[in-house]
């Protein structure tokens, strides 16, 4: 059984441990030990443990009982973790199988998500038979769901029941006008109702179930989709409340709305927000509360380590053919588990002396910078043109931390010399703008290898391309950076370019 | 009287878990409401559940063949810019 490639000096304070991505212990600081203890392996939850836990999510809640402007059933999702009602749907034994397979698989399966293609909650019965079934067979595995929340408070005792310990409520506002131009109907008590009467019910729903899960223990997250000139402003106000009622986290996630999607947002026109406004929310709400800023919003069906789907080998076909030994399995994963936590303590305890060190010989009125990461399992392991997102960090004088990912599209299609066309037919010249804007702000981008082509148009862009750390731990990669860019002098005047990206 | 539904249909499975009547059934390449079971929820509902939850316009019709849930109804995108997009012959057809 083969272990993806993580970083492997702890000793050195390398890798995630220094700060940002391993600041596990800045942005869960607030929360008691019980808590903290709970989220330690939780890929989505803790900042340094995605490097070394996989999750997975099963497809098994096809219905809704709300709409969302920024939602088209019949497509994927680009928002939330919805594959779209035509991809593999499971029933429940099926789920269930494929979990078993997939967690004897990859050993370092720790969670198991129920996000949708629809709300868990409004098909209550396949998702809680799918729970019963899989804490019976798998007691290991840690169960998680995320819901609108609509019908959350009659679900609270079947929720306590089944010991999941983790849910995700996505609450994009607090207030009721607000909620009306997000949602344009929910089903309620048989009848379908609109406007501000619906945002209001679905609001009081989702703060009841809210209240009634922390004061049961249970973890809540909450997701929030930045929708600007809707709800941006007020998603401060909305962190302020679930932070009171005792959510340990907030993600804030970029709506994002393309016409292709059919969306109503996608359709109207209505703009996505810049990755500099993203990332000035989440700085304003973060002051709040514990932010989640390494989630990849990823699929309902999504498998394996965050950031990457090993979806396609476990199609249902091919789980036909696959003959495990889940005794054995549950062993194997104990044992999987275990070091890889021997492992995460370690980087952690060393992480305070690494991170005094790590900064030695900078100035400490330098200026910080964003950079870019192609990044693979921890370390700078992806070529620009295979990357379809790259890690932001900011690296200080106090440290790196991580300031969360922007998604691309591919860049090369594959073409050995990643230069004329990109994905779908589309010119890799404007695919290439494309990632150029997304990745505004940063003045360098580190990863495994670069094309020519890239290099300059990225360099005239005033973003350096770095290929010189390639397969070195993400975070040791960014301070070495940060440190030639000192050594050469070039931290001391504030970027003229930094702005100037369009 | 029954209502129907077509092949706009997503095979969401939300008007499966409403109906009262358990006439709705898991078909390809969609769902078929059982015209000898649908009462159109009279005496259970006010509102047909099917449609009431449905989330595609277009996708049930009543025995005239017209939609419970027209064009702009669940989304509340104009008409006008349905038209604009080409997406209203679509959806009506
Ligand atoms: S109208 Fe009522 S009875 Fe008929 S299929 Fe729809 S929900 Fe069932
Ligand atoms: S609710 Fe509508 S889209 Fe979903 S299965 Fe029923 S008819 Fe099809």
């Amino acid at each position: 059984m083969e272990l993806p490639v993580i970083s492997n000096a702890p000793s050195s304070g390398g890798g995630c441990s220094s700060s940002g991505c391993g600041s596990s212990s800045d942005a869960m600081a607030h929360l008691p030990d019980s808590i903290r203890q709970k989220v330690q392996d939780h890929p989505c939850y803790s900042e340094d443990a995605h490097h070394y836990f996989a999750r997975m999510h099963v497809a098994v809640a096809p219905a809704c009982n709300i709409q969302c402007n920024y939602c088209n059933r019949k497509y994927d999702c680009a928002n939330e973790s919805r594959p779209g009602v035509v991809s593999e749907l499971l029933h429940p034994d099926q789920a269930v199988t494929k979990v078993l397979a997939v967690a004897a698989t990859i050993p370092q399966m720790t969670v198991l998500g129920i996000a949708g293609p629809g709300d868990p909650l409004a098909n209550p019965a396949r998702t809680f038979e799918t729970f019963r079934q899989l804490s019976d067979k798998a007691p290991d595995i840690k169960l998680c769901l995320s819901t609108n929340g609509l019908t959350l408070p009659e679900h609270v005792d079947e929720i306590a029941k089944h010991n999941i310990d983790h849910v995700t409520i996505t609450i994009n506002c607090v207030d009721p006008e607000i909620g009306a131009q997000i949602y344009p109907w929910i089903y309620w008590q048989n009848r379908r109702l609109r406007g501000v009467e619906a945002a209001r019910i679905l609001i009081e729903q989702q703060q009841k179930g809210l209240e009634m899960l922390t004061s049961r223990g249970i973890l809540v997250k909450v997701n929030s989709v930045m929708i600007p000139g809707v709800n941006d402003e007020h998603l401060k106000e909305v962190s302020k409340v679930v932070k009171a009622k005792g959510a340990f986290l907030h993600n804030v996630m970029p709506l994002i709305a393309e016409a292709e999607h059919g969306t109503y947002y996608g359709l109207m026109e209505q703009p996505s927000p810049t990755p500099e406004q993203l990332q000035a929310l989440q700085d304003e709400c973060g002051g709040d509360m514990a932010m989640m800023r390494h989630c990849r919003q990823c699929r309902a069906d999504a498998v394996g380590l965050l950031g990457e789907d090993r979806g396609a080998e476990f199609t249902l076909d091919k789980l036909a053919d696959m003959d495990i030994d889940y005794e054995a399995a549950m062993q194997t994963r104990q044992e999987v588990r275990e070091n890889l936590l021997e492992q995460l303590a370690a980087k952690r305890a060393g992480a305070p002396a690494a991170e005094v060190t790590a900064l030695a010989g900078v100035p400490a009125d330098s200026r910080p910078v964003l950079m870019a990461v192609a990044a693979k399992n921890g370390v700078v392991g992806e070529h620009f043109g295979h990357a379809r997102e790259f890690l932001v960090y900011e690296a200080s004088p106090k440290g790196v931390r991580l300031m969360g990912h922007r998604k691309v599209d591919l860049y090369c299609n594959g073409a050995t010399d990643c230069g004329d066309s990109g994905e779908g037919g589309q010119p890799a010249g404007s695919i290439l703008d494309q990632i150029i804007h997304a990745l505004s702000g940063c003045e360098q981008v580190l990863c495994a290898r670069i094309g020519f082509e890239p290099w300059g148009q990225l360099e005239a862009a005033g973003i350096q391309p770095n290929g010189e750390h390639a397969m070195e731990p993400v975070e040791d990669a960014v301070l070495a950076v940060y440190r030639e860019m000192s050594a050469a002098g070039k931290l001391a005047a504030p970027a003229d370019k930094l702005n100037k990206v369009a | 009287m029954a209502l129907q539904i077509v092949d706009l249909c997503v095979n969401c499975w939300a008007c499966v878990d409403v109906c009262p009547n358990q006439a709705v059934v898991e078909d390809v390449p969609h769902f078929l409401i059982n015209e000898q079971a649908c009462t159109e929820c009279l005496g259970d509902h006010a509102e047909a559940q099917c449609a009431a939850i449905c989330p595609i316009e277009g996708a049930i019709v009543n025995e005239l063949g017209e939609p419970l849930n027209p064009p702009g109804s669940l989304t509340g995108i104009p008409l006008d810019k349905l038209r604009e997009l080409g997406l209203l012959d679509r959806e009506a057809a």
